[in-house]
């Protein structure tokens, strides 16, 4: 994985030792209120309803085992003992002293880490697909150019202060698992018909209150012209992006009132005149980039192994975590392990110091050292010997990170909700534990298979759920908490965003509607192998409306 | 007001010319874009030494760059602490065009703790906020040409990946 030089190192320290004065300032009445916040935001820190919040980045969602025990570290020491992996494969920690954030900081830049930029109107975190290095269906590895683009973005002068929060998200194989449809750039790395690499450039996608998705704006764009043209992309929207109306600030409402059309001219026109001297990489600043990713050091007689395929078929509880939770590797041999963050009972996301430090044992015994956090909220362990996935999964049972249900209804994805931030209409987490105990046990029964749950706790939808197969979404009516249902969403190659049901249901009915849901669904479905999104899109919205609201949904 | 230019403070030797104010008789001053492009004729013939430009950080510099082209002073607005505008017109008037008049920012945002953003994009003369400690400003603008930067600038020390470059 990448490994900061001294320059790298250099520029994290400037900021901690930035932002542990501005705290000082704020702290001593020398600094607003107001100014403080826009600048603490850039450093990840919010204030939230009960303490300040810290969000801390994961570039493109790679973890050392270093990096993984320093975090268990800070849930020890700054927090209560935990810490919330989010949709933008970043952690957060719930309950810091605002004080204490500076060292917070500063025990992060000792391993290579920061907040930088993970909030505020600025350019976040790059984000890609977790199976970056080991999936089947990948072009190239992305992460030497996310890393390109992290650094281009990290501390911008032209374009710290944009009209809204920026996202950039590269996916580079046949299968998009990185969402890239619903950001505000999307990055394809492609190869064109002569061979040459480069991307296709996607731009105006979004989720929150007016979901949209990106429009390609440019088929082929050189390897090495990325950034020139990311430049033009950011330079149109500081200057043309609407600031009087924080509800249309964003990209895609520019790309929208401009047309695609018009918005792509004007950025081909300025990519035009950029001077592109400095800003395009050379064959050296990528060679030096993606020799950060190479290939760890795979033992070429892994694939011998006659254990793996001994212990699944002699243990029907290890078979269905491979079922659910393994995946194929790219190398004969190795396996993808999926850690599941959802286990009954906890908010979706949620780690514990302990299971932190377990996770880092795991990685450096078994997987080289290296854990990815997934837009799913889950970890993986991208390279574990088929041999040794039967212990990890031992060891993760006993902590409570096997529940065999990657991909599955109860792996639903939720944001932090009315417990932790001042934004939300609703308690995500309660609902999601409801529906997860009554989905818990369905599953097993009935095989319900892949279906994608997103719930948000409020319009600006951080759970995703307009790109749900089945959203959730929490709105306040005259003070109660009301959740608005729709179908047929999808963030992948085949992206779509979800219609609604209909009118929203009470908290009393909502886990009963998901349950009719999924009843619909297992009565219409061909057989197991189609899925929900699948026969949804088959059937339509009609024989889901007549059993949502043409009975009592409350029993 | 305090004006800082180049890092120290410095005598403001230009005044603001309100729209409707009669054409100067001497000394220097700044005008809007918008008197600037309906007057600019009897203000070139007016006494006035000099005349710079105070430009909204709505205005498109390939519309108005040709007009203003040869003014020796170009003050840019940040209204709001987090508008940012103008710092895309900092970067376009020093790289594109070349620009080598005063590049001056007025507004609420000019504060210490946007100095250093300011200063990368090529902003060389600051009228510091009323709360601002001109030392304290004049600390960090220090500040501003000694850290490192991943992004490249005109006129100021190179970037990281051009150092790498050359390692």
């Amino acid at each position: 994985m990448y490994q900061y030089d001294a320059y790298d190192q250099r520029l994290v320290d400037q900021r901690v030792e930035q932002f542990r004065d501005q705290t000082r300032r704020f702290l001593a009445g020398e600094l607003s209120e107001d100014e403080f916040r826009s600048l603490r935001l850039r450093n990840g820190l919010y204030i939230q309803r009960f303490a300040p919040m810290l969000r801390v980045s994961i570039p493109y969602g790679l973890l050392s085992a270093r990096q993984m025990r320093m975090l268990a570290h800070i849930a020890r020491t700054y927090d209560k003992g935990y810490g919330h992996f989010t949709t933008r494969q970043n952690i957060q920690f719930n309950w810091p002293r605002l004080e204490q954030v500076p060292d917070i900081l500063a025990d992060l830049a000792s391993v290579q880490m920061h907040a930088i930029q993970t909030s505020g109107n600025c350019i976040r975190n790059i984000t890609t697909d977790h199976l970056a290095g080991v999936a089947h269906d990948e072009l190239v590895d992305p992460r030497p150019y996310c890393e390109i683009t992290r650094q281009w973005a990290t501390f911008h002068p032209e374009f710290n202060w944009l009209p809204r929060k920026f996202k950039i998200a590269f996916s580079s194989s046949t299968t998009d698992r990185a969402a890239t449809r619903v950001h505000d750039i999307g990055v394809h790395i492609v190869r064109s018909t002569t061979g040459e690499l480069g991307y296709e450039i996607y731009v105006g996608g979004g989720l929150g209150r007016m979901p949209m998705l990106a429009h390609k704006i440019r088929d082929f764009l050189p390897e090495a012209q990325l950034l020139s043209y990311l430049e033009a992309i950011l330079r149109v929207y500081n200057r043309l992006g609407r600031r009087d109306n924080i509800h249309r600030a964003r990209i895609k409402i520019l790309v929208k009132d401009l047309g695609p059309a018009k918005f792509t001219q004007m950025v081909e026109h300025e990519w035009s005149q950029i001077d592109r001297t400095a800003l395009d990489l050379q064959p050296q600043d990528l060679e030096r980039m993606k020799a950060h990713f190479t290939a760890p050091a795979y033992r070429h007689d892994a694939a011998s192994d006659r254990s793996f395929d001994a212990a699944v078929a002699a243990d029907r509880a290890f078979a269905a975590f491979v079922k659910r939770n393994v995946r194929p590797h790219r190398m004969p041999g190795y396996k993808i392990v999926f850690v599941s963050l959802k286990a009954p009972g906890v908010a979706p996301g949620d780690i514990t110091a302990e299971q932190m430090d377990l996770v880092a044992d795991l990685a450096e015994r078994y997987s080289f050292g290296e854990i990815r956090s997934t837009h799913d909220q889950n970890l993986v362990l991208a390279d574990v010997e088929q041999k040794d996935v039967f212990t990890v999964w031992q060891a993760l049972r006993n902590a409570g990170l096997a529940t065999p249900n990657i991909g599955l209804l109860t792996d639903l994805i939720c944001c932090p909700g009315l417990d932790f931030c001042s934004l939300a209409n609703a308690g995500s987490i309660g609902v999601a534990a409801e529906i997860n105990d009554r989905f818990d046990s369905l599953d097993h029964l009935y095989d319900i298979g892949e279906i994608k749950l997103k719930m948000s706790g409020c319009m600006n939808g951080c759970g995703h759920h307009s790109v749900g197969h089945i959203g959730i979404l929490g709105v306040d009516k005259k003070g109660e908490e009301w959740y608005q249902v729709t179908l047929g969403g999808s963030a992948e190659n085949d992206a779509s965003l979800g219609d609604r049901t209909g009118p929203s249901f009470s908290r009393a009915e909502i886990a009963d509607a998901i349950e009719r849901i999924i009843e619909v669904y297992l009565e219409h479905r061909r057989d197991e192998e189609e899925t929900f999104l699948q026969c949804y899109r088959r059937i339509g919205m009609a024989p889901f409306k007549a059993r949502l609201y043409s009975e009592e949904v409350a029993a | 007001m305090i004006l800082i230019r180049d890092g120290a403070i410095a005598h403001d030797d230009y005044c603001a010319l309100a729209d409707d104010a009669p054409l100067p008789t001497s000394g220097n001053f700044i005008v809007s874009l918008e008197r600037w492009l309906s007057e600019h004729e009897p203000l070139r013939a007016s006494a006035a030494a000099n005349i710079g430009i105070r430009l909204p950080n709505t205005a498109d510099l390939a519309d108005v760059w040709p007009l203003i082209a040869d003014r020796p002073l170009i003050e840019l607005q940040f209204p709001a602490f987090g508008d940012g505008r103008a710092y895309s017109q900092a970067r376009l008037l020093r790289e594109r065009y070349r620009y080598p008049g005063e590049i001056r920012a007025s507004g609420v945002a000019v504060t210490i703790d946007q100095v250093r953003e300011m200063y990368r994009c090529g902003i060389n003369a600051f009228v510091l906020r009323q709360d601002q400690d001109p030392q304290r400003f004049i600390t960090e603008w220090v500040r501003a040409r000694e850290i490192l930067w991943y992004q490249t600038s005109p006129g100021a020390a190179e970037s990281v990946m051009m150092r790498r470059r050359s390692r």
